[in-house]
């Protein structure tokens, strides 16, 4: 066992693991099928990428921080728009949910590991040569793609081979998260515990087996996109090519068909997350699980139905505005219904404010501003005046940082001590939240007038009266970042010591069939089913 | 709780009647030139989005305030610190319903208004003027297609000085008050007239968008949308591009100026004048000297901003013209002038004379020497 660091997340002194003969040293981990070592990959990965998009994110802001052009020439400046938002999105919060699925599905659902071993190591290694070919894009002749995460047509047929490298490396990003999602509905599907029915399964489980069906549906309608724009770019089709007789807008049809999903897809497991947390730190049970459920689903469904509100200055007919605007509107309903059941799950609970709590409680608050700003923004001729501003950029950085990041942060301060077998420091992890909370609010609140004044996106440079939001805004998200250093000093501290923890840590009442097995969870876990009541 | 709602709900819809009739009256008086809020409006639509605006913030500010009232109380009553203990409640059908009925409800009123001013918005028959707009990698084209002022044609483009933008005269750059918002070639249009603007595109897609007039519309190569304004008072608009489209995206602004009938008419005639003196004479023949003196300030207006004012160009970025095997060959360069390649655009969109005056000038500039190019070489290329 010496090869193995004391403290790693899965190795608990005593099991009799070393009948099993598990490997150890490196390839432990290039061969790893067990869910654990995997679901810990997949979060350090995430983790990784998370820190560069946010070094691409602060690089641009400084260039932002005054008019005027001081640091970069414009065309890096939108190489590095562009790769922070591919980086953020499909390099740091899909894999994480996906980390947080792989270790704590199967833990949940009383089930040994996930249904295919073997594919979700690939599905997890596909991800380093994916990041490497998005990183290295950059250092090519002509430099990373700048064509905005969105990679519309035709500005995408002019980039340099950069994009090509930005293409491969989404189809291989795709690959990992439709075998994943493969697994984890066979997972949920196939594997639970005899009397968990589907209605007696956590809400962390049932928002998974509904996003991986997302998944599935969506990422080959992005693979489609992206190898049109591959063949227009070098095969000489005319896709997205007017002269040609195609059409560019119908790019955009095909990756918002994909986008807007994906964002359910980015928020689903966060509320499964929060769903988890709330109940636990209120000592009262999930209100509404029936609700939750169905609220989920509709969700999900109606995602399917409203892409082109991405889209209302296309130039679509009125109908096809007005169809897409009360579709979307129509979202807000079933999200509300889960505001609503997280407060009446917290009513009349006797609640604590650990830092799972806290990051879940500032989740439920910023996450709503951004979904009421998606409203907004719904309403067609609203958006004519918002569409490509800063009260986009504001809106989907409340709900995906706020949002997803907020969820995820309080998902690993709740299952820490059962991956680590130690209390985190919780005094840093308050200061991780407040700060956090504080420093996010004055990056992203500023932006919204930004946008309604009427300064556009994915600017190097900007008029005068954009001045002074934008200064605040970059020292924001300087604050911000160095914010999270103080998360990964939190991570590693906790991995290498601290208060030994229980079980039970959170003393979670019916929370979970995790919160059975011993902290840290045991590398191999419910080798015998357990009978659920 | 659910009386809580319920009273709420009424009372919500009282409210919003009440601030709708408010913002009614208001009208005009919104236009106070706020940092906080949209562009102070001079059309009709402008108005109806800032009401349309308002209403949805007021309404979502009170739900806001009312569930995180709630939430806050229960923080600070429902806590195991001082002494709550944890009651058992967990579904409620009845609740359920409540809380997907009444934001369904809600719903469908913000919907409402928002019908009726989108269709306004789509509305562009019966213009009083016609005019396309064109979006190029960086610049935008009007052409006057129908009505008073038919047949002007020109480009617009970024007309700050390149040393503002690159930090070599910060103190120009601060007290400019018009930075990235100034043209060469103002959109002129007259007030109280329905105005129809065309939207298309060179090369990738735009968008046109004044936000003061409360207008956007993406502009697609190869495609035609529209969209229109009817300006009720006196004065110049600043709007942007609004789609990526490129390196120099945040310096193609736009600026419409709006002027009286009269004034108008009296730009509409001076223009015209203006457009034919400006047209180069087909018969006339060029001299070498008059080419080169010619192509400068095309190439300062087009070209510099990538191949730079000394011809060295972008190290990985934009090739140098100084001794560039492109630059020596006529065939070559005429082409790639004519048809762009990768990140440098077509430039098909210049006059004959344009192309082969800056061609003249970077044959013949920094290190180079080989030879003038012709209009009539260039004519005979486009074919």
């Amino acid at each position: 066992m010496s090869a193995v660091p004391h403290g790693t997340p899965g190795t608990a002194v005593g099991h009799d693991d070393h009948a099993h003969d598990h490997p150890h040293g490196w390839r432990r981990w290039l061969y790893a099928t067990n869910h654990k070592d995997i679901g810990t990959m997949y979060l350090w990965f995430s983790f990784a990428m998370f820190l560069t998009g946010g070094v691409l994110a602060l690089m641009l802001r400084a260039e932002l921080f005054q008019p005027g052009l001081q640091l970069y020439r414009p065309e890096f400046f939108n190489q590095l728009t562009t790769m922070h938002g591919v980086i953020m999105v499909f390099g740091a919060i899909m894999p994480a949910f996906v980390g947080f699925a792989n270790w704590m599905i199967p833990l949940q659902v009383g089930a040994p590991d996930m249904a295919f071993a073997r594919m979700n190591n690939f599905s997890f290694w596909l991800l380093p040569p994916a990041a490497l070919l998005l990183v290295a894009s950059f250092f090519v002749p002509g430099g990373a793609t700048a064509a905005g995460w969105t990679l519309y047509a035709p500005l995408s047929v002019q980039m340099g081979p950069g994009m090509d490298m930005a293409i491969f490396a989404l189809h291989i990003l795709g690959a990992s998260s439709i075998m994943g999602s493969i697994n984890i509905i066979t997972t949920i599907l196939n594997m639970r515990a005899p009397g968990m029915t589907l209605m007696k399964m956590p809400m962390f489980c049932w928002t998974w087996l509904i996003t991986a069906y997302l998944l599935i549906a969506v990422m080959p309608v992005l693979a489609g996109a992206i190898t049109m724009t591959l063949t227009d770019r070098h095969f000489g089709t005319n896709f997205f090519n007017a002269a040609g007789g195609g059409d560019p807008v119908m790019y955009q049809h095909i990756f918002w068909f994909f986008g807007h999903p994906e964002v359910y897809i980015m928020i689903l497991p966060a509320f499964g997350i929060i769903s988890q947390i709330v109940p636990v730190f209120s000592r009262k049970p999930l209100f509404g699980y029936a609700s939750m459920v169905y609220a989920t689903a509709s969700i999900a469904i109606l995602s399917f139905i409203v892409w082109a509100h991405h889209m209302f200055t296309t130039g679509m007919p009125v109908t096809g505005q007005l169809f897409f605007m009360y579709a979307t509107m129509l979202i807000a309903v079933p999200t509300g219904v889960k505001i609503f059941n997280w407060l009446a799950t917290m009513w009349r609970g006797a609640m604590t404010f650990e830092t799972p709590m806290l990051f879940s409680i500032g989740f439920i608050f910023v996450f709503t501003m951004g979904g009421f700003t998606g409203l907004i923004l719904a309403m067609a001729p609203i958006d004519i005046q918002l569409h490509d501003t800063y009260y986009v950029v504001a809106h989907f950085h409340y709900v995906l940082v706020a949002g997803s990041l907020f969820a995820l942060f309080a998902g690993v301060y709740f299952w820490l001590p059962k991956w680590t077998g130690h209390m985190y420091d919780e005094t840093l992890g308050k200061w991780h939240f407040w700060l956090s909370m504080i420093f996010f609010n004055l990056t992203f609140f500023v932006m919204h007038f930004l946008g309604l004044a009427g300064m556009p996106r994915r600017y190097a440079d900007y008029p005068m009266q954009f001045a002074d939001f934008n200064m605040v805004a970059t020292v924001g998200a300087f604050g911000f970042g160095l914010t999270q250093l103080l998360f990964l000093y939190i991570v590693i501290k906790c991995i290498n010591g601290g208060q030994k923890a229980s079980d039970n840590p959170w003393e979670a009442r019916d929370g979970g069939l995790e919160w059975t097995v011993p902290s840290p969870a045991p590398f191999h876990t419910f080798d015998t089913p357990p009978v659920v009541k | 709780m659910k009386l809580l709602i319920t009273k709420g709900a009424a009372g919500l819809a009282a409210r919003v009647l009440a601030a709708l009739a408010l913002l009614g009256a208001a009208g005009t008086a919104l236009a106070v030139q706020s940092r906080y809020n949209l562009a102070p409006p001079v059309t009709q639509i402008a108005r109806e989005i800032h009401a349309l605006h308002w209403m949805m913030l007021i309404i979502c500010t009170l739900i806001f305030v009312a569930v995180f009232g709630v939430m806050f109380y229960s923080i600070w009553k429902h806590r195991k610190s001082t002494g709550a203990k944890p009651a058992d409640f967990h579904e409620s059908t009845k609740v359920e319903i409540a809380w997907t009925v009444v934001p369904f409800i809600i719903v469908i009123v913000m919907a409402l208004p928002a019908t009726k001013t989108l269709v306004a918005q789509k509305d562009t028959t019966n213009a009083d003027i016609t005019i396309k707009a064109t979006g190029y990698q960086w610049k935008w084209g009007y052409d006057y297609l129908k009505g008073e002022g038919e047949g002007i044609s020109f480009l617009s483009a970024l007309s700050t000085p390149r040393d503002q933008i690159d930090g070599s005269n910060d103190a120009a750059r601060t007290a400019n008050m018009t930075y990235l918002m100034e043209v060469d070639n103002e959109l002129v249009v007259p007030v109280d007239k329905k105005i129809r603007i065309i939207t298309t595109a060179n090369d990738v897609i735009h968008a046109w968008g004044v936000p003061a007039l409360g207008v956007k519309q993406d502009a697609i190569p190869g495609f035609v949308r529209d969209t229109w304004f009817r300006a009720d008072k006196v004065g110049v608009y600043r709007g942007h591009c609004y789609e990526l489209c490129g390196r120099d995206h945040a310096f193609m602004p736009i600026v419409v100026r709006v002027l009286s009938q009269a004034d108008y008419s009296k730009w509409a005639a001076a223009k015209q004048k203006e457009m034919v003196a400006l047209k180069d004479d087909p018969n006339k023949v060029w001299s070498e000297a008059e080419l080169l003196a010619r192509g400068g300030p095309v190439y300062a207006a087009n070209c510099q901003a990538c191949h730079q004012a000394n011809g060295q160009g972008v190290k990985g970025a934009f090739p140098g013209l100084d001794g560039s095997k492109v630059v020596a060959s006529k065939a070559d360069q005429i082409a790639i002038l004519l048809n762009g390649k990768n990140a440098m655009p077509a430039w098909r969109q210049l006059s004959d004379v344009e192309l082969a005056a800056v061609a003249t000038y970077t044959k013949n500039s920094w290190g180079n020497k080989f030879g003038a190019v012709l209009p009539a070489d260039i004519a005979a290329a486009r074919r």
